[in-house]
């Protein structure tokens, strides 16, 4: 059993803990979106505050001021992932990052005859754009089963890639419902072997685990910086330089230009020819603040608080009765959250009544349908950051007992 | 605990709703699926010169959008297709007897998509 002693003490770094001295925040939505340090709003203000300037255009010094803290951020952030700095490009987010990946890199290489290959645990927004993208080039679209334990059939991936005619593989690392850690490594190779690309939806993995983008060596590793400690409206798209050289821009506009003429334009060479227009840069500069953050904590220390807090609340589920969880057993094969559902009364009902109490988790689907459909509807779901203690998920669970009760009580005829 | 949302009115009607069920032969039927939690709601109806004159509610959900139909039943019953199809999300807050929290009003007004989808098609 992990120890307790590995969880981290951070939670004077978060303000909104702060909100209300009355009622305790219990915040356990982090896979939605995580609280921020004093580190990133600070960032962030300094750039409104003392460093407001638009990025590579002026000379003046306050304008190198800023391009520099917006290129710094890039380096953070290329830094947390052990990704090349060229090889890392500020989307708004996940989805925009997997969309460009599909208008730019996709349409022009998947085409009639060609397979998508996708898995049944994808957030919608790595099954849509495939989906799309399948129903415009007349492609084929095939999802991976995952089994009664919350794991991907990794036979079905090796059947499906060995047909040989497997463009691309898009898969999570991190289910953003069952909270299984992927085997991003073997599938990736087992991808190359067979000739596919495959992109990784790291947005439930980069807050909770160590990512190596080198060592994974996926063609695109895509994440939201706000789940990862960042503001919103920012994300990332890493991928090898030589593979975005290849890509042709997706928006147009000022900025990722070298030049152009009345008959010709010359773009500037990746991340920049994908930042079409003024980048969002109080938010990659926060961004760097929540890399450099997450860095001086420690990825390893974050993956073992979280394997801490996904251990506890097992646990306590379990002693709860009428309560089905969802995902893999072992604590070390997830991360980050942990679904359940509770007998006779509906998961919204529960997210209201808890809500009422002040603590915070979410009830639906997790924009996850097809997943919620294979495990019987919706499901209440707490999720973990690195200000989340034990203590929280005590109190989570006194307020689900004395809401189940008090339903019952209720409803009883 | 005290909720206001939950009060007795919601708690009646989750425990023992009126019009539940389906009628064998509608004139009109709709089965609808909330966009924002997964419930589920199917309702089936006869018509008289426009007019509702029989309805009934099926479904899988919380205890708001379950309930929320069943308090509605009634109300539709008399009411003619144009009425209902200017209705807004405001009356269903009216019947329930209070506000509803934005999260939940999809929920609460799950039945008014189906009747009015029912009576579009």
């Amino acid at each position: 059993m992990a120890s307790a002693s590995a969880c981290l003490e951070v939670r004077g770094d978060f303000p909104l803990l702060e909100r209300c001295a009355a009622q305790p925040l219990v915040y356990l939505d982090s896979a939605a979106t995580a609280l921020k340090p004093k580190a990133v709003i600070t960032a962030m203000s300094h750039y409104y505050e003392r460093a407001t300037a638009n990025v590579h255009r002026g000379s003046y010094p306050l304008a190198e001021e800023a391009t520099e803290m917006y290129e710094e951020a890039r380096m953070r952030v290329a830094e947390l992932c052990n990704a090349p700095y060229e090889g890392t490009v500020f989307t708004r987010g996940t989805t925009e990052a997997i969309n460009l990946v599909r208008l730019s890199w996709g349409r022009a290489r998947i085409g009639t005859g060609d397979r998508v290959v996708v898995t049944e645990m994808e957030h919608h927004s790595n099954l849509l754009p495939w989906r799309a993208l399948c129903e415009d080039s007349g492609a084929a679209l095939d999802i991976v089963p995952v089994d009664s334990q919350g794991r991907l059939d990794m036979q079905s991936l090796l059947r499906l890639l060995d047909s040989g005619r497997v463009k691309l593989v898009a898969v999570t690392h991190v289910s953003n419902v069952l909270g299984t850690i992927n085997p991003v490594d073997s599938i990736v190779s087992a991808c190359h072997e067979a000739g596919a690309a495959c992109l990784i939806d790291g947005a439930q993995a980069v807050p909770h685990l160590p990512v190596d983008f080198t060592a994974i060596s996926a063609d695109f590793y895509v994440w939201s910086g706000h789940k990862a400690l960042g503001s919103t409206g920012i994300g990332v798209l890493h991928a090898d330089p030589s593979i975005l050289e290849e890509m042709p821009p997706l928006m147009l506009g000022g900025e990722m230009v070298q030049g152009v003429w009345p008959d010709r334009v010359e773009y500037k060479p990746p991340p920049w020819r994908f930042e079409a227009g003024t980048p969002p840069i109080a938010e990659a500069i926060g961004l760097g603040a929540a890399a450099e953050y997450l860095l001086r904590l420690g990825l390893a220390r974050v993956q073992a608080h979280d394997a801490v807090l996904t251990e506890y609340a097992l646990a306590r589920l379990e002693r709860v009765g009428g309560i089905t969880t969802f995902g893999p057993a072992i604590a070390d094969d997830r991360t980050g959250v942990v679904s359940f559902r509770l007998d006779g009364v509906h998961p919204h009902d529960l997210a209201d009544l808890l809500g009422r109490r002040g603590i915070c988790v979410r009830a639906g689907h997790h924009c996850a349908q097809p997943l919620s459909d294979r495990i019987g509807g919706p499901t209440t779901r707490m999720s973990f950051g690195p200000y989340t203690t034990t203590s929280d998920i005590d109190l989570c669970i006194d307020g689900l007992i004395e809401a189940r009760d008090h339903f019952r009580s209720l409803t009883a005829l | 605990m005290e909720d206001p949302l939950y009060k007795d009115l919601i708690i009646e009607h989750f425990r023992d709703p009126r019009n539940r069920g389906h009628l064998e032969c509608p004139d009109r039927s709709a089965h609808v699926k909330s966009p924002t939690c997964g419930d589920e709601l199917r309702v089936t109806m006869c018509l008289e010169e426009d007019r509702i004159t029989e309805i009934r509610f099926d479904g899988e959900g919380c205890a708001i959008s379950q309930a929320s139909a069943s308090i509605a039943s009634d109300a539709y019953i008399g009411m003619t297709a144009r009425a209902i199809l200017e209705l807004h999300e405001d009356w269903v807050t009216q019947l329930l007897g209070g506000p509803v929290s934005r999260s939940r009003r999809p929920c609460a007004s799950l039945h008014l998509m189906a009747v009015k989808q029912a009576l579009r098609h």
